[in-house]
C-alpha cells in the first residue's frame, strides 16, 4: 500500500517533468482552457454585476411602485398606440379617493431643455410631478425642501434639482434660492435631491430637474395630457389589488366597458423586475453557452495535443514499459499530464478572468461581481475537461505494445 | 551445477500472417546459468529477435516454458511481465533509448520509479549515482543525452539497467551504433560487470563483439544450431580511468 502510494507520487513527478520538458507546447495546450476559464469568470462577473445593479435600481423604485402609461393594450387585432395620451390630470387627481389600495399618486410629464444659471448652462430632462413623488420614489431632498401642494395648485415656477445638475450649474454647491432659466422661464430652486446614482440602463438618475407637473404642462411642454402616472400601493401586499382598482377606475372614467380593451398600460415594480431578470437571464445564458463552448474547444485542444504527444513519445512509452511501467502507470502519467495542464490552465484562466473583470469594471465602469462559486466551478470544469479529454490519448498510450513502441521511429 | 537463471524448454513462437503461419521459434531449448556471459548470434530471420523479446519478457511464447530466475514467466499477462521486466531484467538497447531532455541520473533512476522498491527519492538518487559510478560516468550525472557522446549514452543505459540489480542484463546489439573503439570500451564494461558476477545475455550479429562473451549460441530457423564455449575470450586492454572526461 505504501509502495503503491509512493509509486503514484513517482508517476506524478514523471508527469510534471514531461510537462516541464515541453514548456511552449504545454502552454499552447493549456491556452484553450485558459481562455475558456477566463471567459467564464469574466462573463459571470459581468452578468452578476448587471443583475445586481438591475435589482438595486428596481428595488430603489420601491416594492409598491406601479407605473401607468398611456397606450393601446397589448391584445387584439388592429389596435395600435396613436401617440395621443388619454391620461388626464383629473384621472390622477381622483385616483387616491377612488382606489383605497393606492397610497400616493404623482401625475408625470416629461420634457427636456437647456437650463441656464448665470453664465453656465446644462441640458437635462425635466420631470413634472406632484408632491407625492418623493414618497413614491423614496427620494428625499438633502438641501432645502420639496415644492408644496400650494406650488402645484398655483403652477408656481419652482423646482428641485438633481445632484448632477447641481454640480454643473452650481459648482459651489449652493443652489437653494437661486434662479435657473428653463426655456427662458425663470424657476426658483427650492431644494436639491439626494444623490441616487445610475439606473439599470446606466442612465444618471441625478441628471434631472423636478418641477410641479402643472407648471411643466403650462409653461414648458404645452401638453394637456399626462405622459405617465406613478403610483404607490399602500403596501407591497396590495399592489395587485391597487392595479385592479386602478384599472376599474380608469376604465370607468374613460367610458370603457369592464371587459373592453384599456387605453392605458400598467407595470408594477415586480413585473419590471421580472422582465429585466428574464432578459438578463437570457443574455447570461447565452454568454455562458459561449464560455462553455470555448471550454469544450479548449478540451479538444488538450486531446489533440495529447494525441500528438502520445504518437511523438511512442518511443518513450516503449522505454518506460520495457523497464517496468505497467499500462496503468502510463495511463496515469498521461492522464496526470492532461489534468495538470487543464488545472494550471484553469488557475491562469481564473487570474486572467479576474483581471479582465476588474479592468472592465474600471475602464467601462460596469458593475462586476466576482463570486467564489464561479471560480470554483470553472476550476472544477477545467479539471473535468482535463480528465475527459485526456483519457482517450492516455488509454491509447497505455495500450501500446512495448515491442512496437520501442521499434517506433 | 550452478543455478539456472534462464531455463527454456521447447519454446515456440508462431506469427500468423494472414493465411499462413511463420514459426519464428520452433522448439528451442536454452539454459543459462548464473554468472554466464552468453552471446546469441544469428542472421536476420533466424528468430534471434523473437528469442530476445521472449527472454526480455516483452513477448509471450506460443508454447513451451520459460523460467527466469526460478519464476515461470511464460504465461504471465502484460502487467505481470512489466513487474518481471522491472525486477529481473536490465535492458540495454542498440539505440540507447534514453529519455531526451532528462539528465543522466534521472534516466538511471527511471526503473526505480516503477518497481516495488519503496525507496525514498534520496535512496533512488544514491543508487543511480552508484550505478553511474560503476560505468565510469562520475561527473556526468547532470548531463542530458544530447550533451553526451554515443559511448557515454550507452553507459547511462547500462547504469539504468544495473540500478535495479536485475537477474540478467539483456543487451540487444549494444554496440550497433558505436564506433569500434567505443564498442570495445562498452564490451569492457560488460566484461567487468560479468567478472563481478552479473549474468549477461548479449544479442549481436558481429563475431568480434560476440567473442567478448564466454559462450556463443547460434540461432537459425528458430532453434539453436550451435552452442560453444569461447576458447580465446577477447579482452579489452584496461585503460586507467577509461571513463571519458
Amino acid at each position: 500500500m505504501k509502495n503503491s502510494i509512493q509509486r503514484m507520487g513517482n508517476i506524478t513527478v514523471v508527469g510534471m517533468k514531461a510537462i516541464a520538458r515541453n514548456k511552449l507546447r504545454s502552454f499552447l495546450t493549456a491556452l484553450g482552457i485558459i481562455i475558456g476559464v477566463a471567459c467564464v469568470i469574466a462573463v459571470v462577473a459581468i452578468g452578476n454585476g448587471a443583475t445586481k445593479s438591475v435589482e438595486n435600481t428596481i428595488n430603489s423604485l420601491g416594492t409598491n411602485y406601479i407605473m401607468i402609461f398611456p397606450g393601446a393594450a397589448t391584445s387584439s387585432g388592429a389596435r395600435m398606440f396613436t401617440g395621443n395620451s388619454m391620461l388626464t390630470q383629473e384621472d390622477a387627481e381622483g385616483m387616491k379617493q377612488e382606489c383605497p389600495a393606492v397610497a400616493y399618486v404623482s401625475p408625470t410629464v416629461r420634457t427636456a431643455a437647456q437650463i441656464v444659471a448665470g453664465e453656465l448652462n446644462w441640458g437635462t430632462s425635466i420631470q413634472g410631478a406632484s408632491t407625492d413623488y418623493p414618497l413614491i420614489r423614496s427620494w428625499n431632498v438633502d438641501q432645502g425642501t420639496f415644492f408644496t401642494d400650494a406650488d402645484v395648485k398655483a403652477a408656481a415656477k419652482v423646482c428641485v434639482v438633481g445632484n448632477t445638475v447641481l454640480e454643473n450649474l452650481f459648482p459651489n454647491g449652493d443652489a437653494v434660492g437661486q434662479i435657473v432659466r428653463i426655456k427662458n422661464v425663470p424657476f426658483r430652486v427650492v431644494g436639491v435631491l439626494e444623490k441616487k446614482g445610475g439606473n439599470m440602463m446606466g442612465q444618471d438618475q441625478d441628471d434631472t430637474i423636478i418641477a410641479p407637473y402643472t407648471t411643466v404642462m403650462k409653461r414648458l411642454s404645452g401638453k394637456t395630457k399626462l405622459d405617465m402616472i406613478q403610483v404607490s400601493a399602500a403596501s407591497a401586499d396590495q399592489v395587485g389589488q391597487a392595479q385592479t382598482e386602478i384599472e376599474a377606475y380608469l376604465k370607468q372614467r374613460h367610458r370603457i366597458a369592464p371587459g373592453g380593451d384599456a387605453d392605458f398600460m400598467m407595470r408594477s415594480q415586480e413585473e419590471i423586475a421580472q422582465t429585466q431578470a428574464q432578459s438578463m437571464g437570457i443574455l447570461r445564458n447565452l454568454l455562458m453557452v459561449i464560455a462553455g463552448v470555448s471550454l469544450f474547444v479548449g478540451g479538444i485542444g488538450i486531446m489533440n495535443i495529447m494525441l500528438v504527444s502520445v504518437t511523438e513519445r511512442t518511443r518513450e512509452i516503449g522505454i518506460r514499459m520495457a523497464i517496468g511501467a505497467k499500462g496503468r502507470h502510463v495511463l496515469l502519467q498521461f492522464l496526470f499530464e492532461a489534468v495538470t495542464l487543464a488545472i494550471v490552465g484553469g488557475v491562469i484562466g481564473v487570474g486572467i478572468g479576474v483581471g479582465v473583470s476588474m479592468a472592465i469594471a474600471r475602464l467601462l465602469t460596469w458593475p462586476v461581481i466576482i463570486t467564489p462559486s464561479s471560480i470554483v466551478i470553472s476550476f472544477g470544469v477545467a479539471a473535468v475537461v482535463g480528465v475527459f479529454f485526456g483519457f482517450y490519448p492516455a488509454r491509447k498510450a497505455a495500450r501500446l505494445d512495448p515491442i512496437d513502441a520501442l521499434r517506433y521511429e | 551445477m550452478a543455478k539456472a537463471v534462464i531455463d527454456i524448454h521447447g519454446l515456440t513462437k508462431v506469427y500468423k500472417m494472414g493465411d499462413f503461419e511463420v514459426r519464428a521459434l520452433d522448439g528451442l531449448n536454452l539454459r543459462v546459468e548464473s554468472g554466464e556471459f552468453v552471446a546469441i548470434m544469428g542472421p536476420s530471420g533466424s528468430g534471434k529477435s523473437t528469442l530476445m523479446n521472449i527472454i526480455g519478457c516483452l513477448d509471450r511464447p506460443t508454447s513451451g516454458t520459460y523460467h527466469l530466475d526460478d519464476v515461470d514467466v511464460s504465461g504471465l499477462n502484460r502487467d505481470e511481465r512489466a513487474v518481471i521486466r522491472n525486477a529481473k531484467i536490465g535492458f540495454v538497447f542498440q539505440s540507447f533509448n534514453l529519455l531526451a531532455r532528462t539528465s543522466a541520473v534521472e534516466n538511471t533512476e527511471l526503473p526505480l520509479l516503477y518497481g516495488e522498491f519503496g525507496w525514498s527519492s534520496g535512496q533512488r538518487r544514491s543508487a543511480a549515482m552508484d550505478a553511474l559510478l560503476r560505468v565510469g560516468l562520475k561527473g556526468r550525472e547532470q548531463n542530458h543525452p544530447s550533451q553526451l557522446s554515443g559511448g557515454q549514452q550507452q553507459r547511462v543505459a547500462i547504469a539504468r539497467a544495473l540500478v535495479t540489480d536485475p537477474a540478467i542484463l539483456l543487451a540487444d546489439e549494444p554496440t550497433g551504433n558505436l564506433d569500434s573503439r567505443t564498442s570495445e570500451e562498452i564490451m569492457g564494461i560488460f566484461q567487468t560487470l560479468n567478472d563481478d558476477g552479473k549474468t549477461i545475455v548479449l544479442i549481436t550479429h558481429e563475431p568480434d563483439i560476440a567473442e567478448h562473451a564466454k559462450r556463443i549460441v547460434h540461432v537459425r530457423d528458430g532453434i539453436i544450431q550451435q552452442d560453444q564455449r569461447v576458447a580465446q575470450r577477447r579482452t579489452v586492454p584496461v585503460r586507467k580511468g577509461s571513463a571519458e572526461h
